[in-house]
């Protein structure tokens, strides 16, 4: 029975506090957010104000990283219970992502 | 098996995606796909980092003298943004407030398709320059990038709309509220691929 799922109901207590709970969780996606803003700003202002290019590539990729580990972690709830199994094929992924990129950059030239 | 018994906010279960087994499979289904399209777009990547400029000699045109910010950063905000709709979506979908959720959802598409515009635009844009798919190693490898990520763009906005009309009668239910998760979850993992695209091809591009 692929569909079937057994929920008692709730009491009033519990529902207001799981409400609460995904309030709370709520706000701090809002931060998850403002915080992916600030760092898109600062990547495009650093390239911008036109710094030495081995100055701007390691910052706006470190800055990348940190972007995407705040959407995989919050936005797509890598850090929540249960994700152990989906995380493991997502970090085997970009493993393979991180060779094939290195091979490419190193290994082919004209 | 009823799929389309009828919950309120109170029976609601916590975790709606993952509730029934179906869910939970396309739950790790899904996730594995996911990795799977980072590899994809990590062989796109590579490629273009190694074709990056190449083409043939005397050709007109290379990544800093094609690129301009200002649109690109339109586009992110936009994406991102959108990106953050969706996560009020499931906010709703998780309170069982399907309205609220399609509303969101809405905004979200809304969103996508001014990004979907603007990259259509930019492309054009391009090709008037006398910027082609054929016209060096470097514009097939640009192109096939960051198509291949509007492709995808097109794809999660299809698969949107589709849910929230097939769904616009029927409420949130066991039966589709997975299907709404992962669609939101595609969508992220469309803006995380775009976080490397605006960073690696047009701002590594435009300092050279």
């Amino acid at each position: 029975m692929a569909h079937d799922v057994h929920t008692p109901t709730r009491s009033h207590t519990e529902y207001e506090y799981l409400r609460r709970q995904r309030s709370k969780e709520m706000r701090s996606q809002l931060t998850s957010f403002a915080i992916m803003i600030f760092l898109t700003l600062i990547a495009f202002t650093t390239v911008s104000a036109g710094f030495s290019p081995y100055l701007i590539v390691p910052i706006i990729l470190l800055l990348a990283a940190i972007q995407v580990v705040l959407q995989l972690y919050h936005f797509m709830h890598l850090s929540n219970k249960g994700h152990g199994t989906v995380a493991f094929f997502m970090f085997s992924g970009m493993f393979v992502a991180f060779i094939t990129v290195l091979t490419f950059v190193t290994i082919v030239w004209w | 098996m009823d799929l389309n018994k009828k919950y309120t906010p109170q029976t609601w279960p916590d975790h709606p995606e993952t509730a029934t087994l179906e869910g939970k499979n396309k739950f790790v289904g899904f996730w594995l796909l996911l990795a799977a399209e980072t590899v994809t777009f990590a062989s796109l990547f590579a490629t273009y980092l190694a074709l990056k400029d190449k083409g043939p000699s005397g050709m007109e045109f290379t990544a800093s003298g094609l690129f301009e910010l200002p649109l690109v950063f339109a586009m992110t905000m936009i994406l991102l943004t959108s990106s953050l709709t969706s996560v009020y979506a499931m906010y709703h979908m998780k309170n069982h407030n399907f309205k609220a959720m399609q509303a969101w959802l809405g905004i979200t598409v809304l969103l996508g398709l001014v990004f979907l515009g603007l990259e259509i635009y930019e492309f054009n844009h391009y090709v008037h320059l006398g910027f082609g798919y054929t016209n060096s190693a470097f514009s097939s490898a640009f192109y096939t990038l960051v198509g291949t990520h509007g492709a995808h763009v097109l794809f999660g906005l299809s698969w949107f709309i589709a849910l929230m009309l097939r769904n616009a009668k029927r409420g949130l239910n066991m039966y589709n509220a997975p299907k709404f998760y992962l669609a939101a979850l595609y969508w992220h993992f469309i803006d995380v691929v775009w976080v490397f695209i605006f960073t690696v091809v047009y701002l590594m591009g435009v300092i050279g």
